[in-house]
C-alpha cells in the first residue's frame, strides 16, 4: 500500500514527458498526415504512390519496429546522437501521420463531388475549393477519428520505455526495479493512463454529440 | 549529406543475417502462434463480455464493461508488464513462461477491443429482428443465437479482420518479456553485429509480409460474408483475383 504513495510522484514526472511527446508528435504528426491524406487523392502519379508507399510501410509494420528503427537507425545514418525524446516525438509523428492521413483522405472523400462541382462552377481554382469549400467541412467530420488516434498515439508512448524514455511506464519501471516490488507500481501506471483515456473519451463523445456528425 | 548517404548504402550488408535465419524463422512461428491463439481467446472473451456488456442485469453489466475500459484504456505494454510480471508470480509463484503471459495478455486485450465489435454489430440491427423472434416463442438466447448473431456476423467481419491484423502487429511488443519473436530475432542480431539497419529492416519486411498474406485473407472472408455474395457464384477455393465481385 505504500508503494501506491511513493510510486506518485515518479509517475507525475512521466506523465510530463507522456503529454508532451503526445502533443508535439500527434501535431506533427497531422501536418505530415494532411499532406500525405491529400498526396493519396492526388492524380499525379508519383505523389499517388509516395504517400501510398508510406502509408501502407507504416500501418502495416508494428510501431515498435519504428521505434527502434527511428531511434537505432537514424542516429547511424546521421551519425549523431539522437536525443530519445526528439527521437520519440518523430517516431509518433511518422507513425500518426499514416493513420492520420488516412482519416483525412477518408474525410476528404466523405464529401458529396457536388461540393468541388460548385467550387468549379463559381470560378475558384482546385487549391481554393479544397482550402476554402472541402477543407473546412472536412474538418469537422475527421474530428471524431482525429480523437480517436490522439488516445492511441497516447497509449502507444508507452512503447517509448523501449529506449529509456522517461514516461509514466519507464518511471514506473524504474520504481519497481528499485523497490522489487511489482504488483503496486505496475497497477498505477495503468491507473494513470485509465486517468487520461477514460476522461478523454467522455469529453470526445461529447464534442462528437455537440458536432452532430 | 550526400557522401554519408552513399556511404551509407554501400555499408549495407544483407549476407551477415544468413547466420541468423534460424532465430528469424523461430521468431515467425512464435509471433503466428501468439496471435493466432490470442485471436481465438479473444474473440471468446469478446462475445461473452460483449454480450454481458448488453445485459440487464447490473452484475454482469458493469464487470464487463470495467474490463472493457481497463483493457482499452491502458497501453498493452502496461497489461503485458502487469500480467508477465506482477499478476503471474503472485498467482502461481513464479513466472510460467513468455508464452503463457504473452498469449494471455494478448487474449485479454483482443477480447475487449473483439466485445466492442461485437456489442456495436449486435446494436447495429434493427430492433424488429428481436421482436420478431420474441413473438415468435423463442427465447431471448435461441432469438440471440438462431437470429441475431448469424446476422450480426456478417457485420463484425471486417472489424474483426482488422483486429487480426492490428493483434498481429501488437504481438511484437511480446518482445519486452523476452518472447522470441520477430522482433527479438532483429534485436539479438543488433546486440551481436552491432548493426541495427539489416535486422531491423528484415524484421519490418517480415511484418509486412504477415500483415500483407493476412490482409488479403480477411479480403477473401470479407468478400465471402458479404451480403452481396451469390453462392452460384462461387469462384475457384484459391482464386483471390478481384473479378468476381459478381452483380455489382
Amino acid at each position: 500500500m505504500e508503494h501506491i504513495i511513493k510510486v506518485l510522484p515518479y509517475l507525475l514526472e512521466g506523465i510530463k514527458y507522456t503529454f508532451l511527446i503526445t502533443i508535439v508528435g500527434v501535431a506533427l504528426g497531422f501536418v505530415i498526415g494532411a499532406f500525405a491524406g491529400l498526396g493519396r487523392l492526388s492524380k499525379s502519379k508519383i505523389i499517388y504512390w509516395l504517400c501510398t508507399t508510406y502509408v501502407e510501410i507504416i500501418r502495416g509494420t508494428p510501431i515498435l519496429v519504428q521505434i527502434l528503427f527511428i531511434y537505432f537507425g537514424l542516429s547511424d545514418l546521421l551519425g549523431i546522437n539522437l536525443d530519445k525524446v526528439t527521437a520519440s516525438i518523430i517516431a509518433i509523428a511518422i507513425n500518426a501521420g499514416a493513420y492520420i492521413a488516412e482519416i483525412v483522405r477518408g474525410g476528404v472523400q466523405s464529401i458529396d463531388k457536388g461540393q468541388f462541382e460548385a467550387g468549379d462552377s463559381i470560378g475558384l481554382t482546385k487549391r481554393q475549393t479544397m482550402w476554402y469549400i472541402i477543407w473546412p467541412q472536412a474538418l469537422k467530420r475527421m474530428i471524431p477519428p482525429l480523437g480517436n488516434q490522439f488516445i492511441i498515439s497516447l497509449k502507444d508512448t508507452s512503447l517509448f520505455s523501449a529506449i529509456a524514455v522517461g514516461e509514466v511506464l519507464y518511471q514506473g519501471k524504474a520504481y519497481t526495479a528499485a523497490a522489487f516490488t511489482y504488483f503496486e507500481p505496475y497497477l498505477m501506471v495503468a491507473v494513470f493512463y485509465l486517468a487520461i483515456t477514460i476522461p478523454a473519451s467522455i469529453i470526445l463523445r461529447r464534442v462528437e454529440r455537440r458536432l452532430d456528425v | 549529406m550526400e557522401v554519408v548517404i552513399i556511404e551509407f548504402f554501400e555499408s549495407i550488408r544483407f549476407d551477415i543475417l544468413w547466420n541468423y535465419r534460424s532465430l528469424f524463422i523461430h521468431g515467425i512461428w512464435i509471433t503466428l502462434g501468439l496471435t493466432v491463439v490470442g485471436y481465438t481467446c479473444g474473440i471468446i472473451l469478446g462475445l461473452l463480455f460483449g454480450l454481458g456488456k448488453m445485459s440487464n442485469k447490473k452484475w454482469i453489466h458493469y464487470p464487463s464493461r470495467w474490463y472493457i475500459d481497463f483493457f482499452r484504456g491502458t497501453p498493452l505494454l502496461v497489461q503485458i508488464l502487469l500480467i508477465h510480471i506482477a499478476v503471474i508470480p503472485t498467482i502461481f509463484g513464479q513466472s510460467l513462461g513468455f508464452f503463457v503471459s504473452g498469449a494471455l495478455a494478448l487474449s485479454l486485450n483482443c477480447g475487449a477491443y473483439t466485445a466492442e465489435i461485437i456489442r456495436a454489430g449486435i446494436q447495429s440491427l434493427d430492433k424488429g429482428q428481436m421482436e420478431a423472434a420474441r413473438s415468435l416463442g423463442m427465447p431471448h438466447n435461441m432469438a440471440m443465437k438462431h437470429i441475431i448473431l448469424p446476422q450480426a456476423l456478417r457485420r463484425m467481419v471486417p472489424p474483426l479482420g482488422n483486429e487480426l491484423i492490428a493483434l498481429l502487429k501488437d504481438s511484437s511488443l511480446v518482445t519486452v518479456i523476452a518472447a522470441t519473436d520477430i522482433l527479438y530475432a532483429a534485436k539479438i542480431v543488433q546486440g551481436a553485429t552491432f548493426r541495427v539497419w539489416e535486422p531491423y529492416i528484415l524484421a519490418a519486411i517480415m511484418y509486412l509480409f504477415l500483415t500483407y498474406i493476412v490482409t488479403k485473407i480477411v479480403a477473401y472472408v470479407e468478400k465471402r460474408f458479404s451480403t452481396s455474395y451469390v453462392p452460384s457464384k462461387r469462384p475457384k477455393i484459391f482464386s483471390l483475383s478481384r473479378t468476381f465481385t459478381g452483380g455489382r
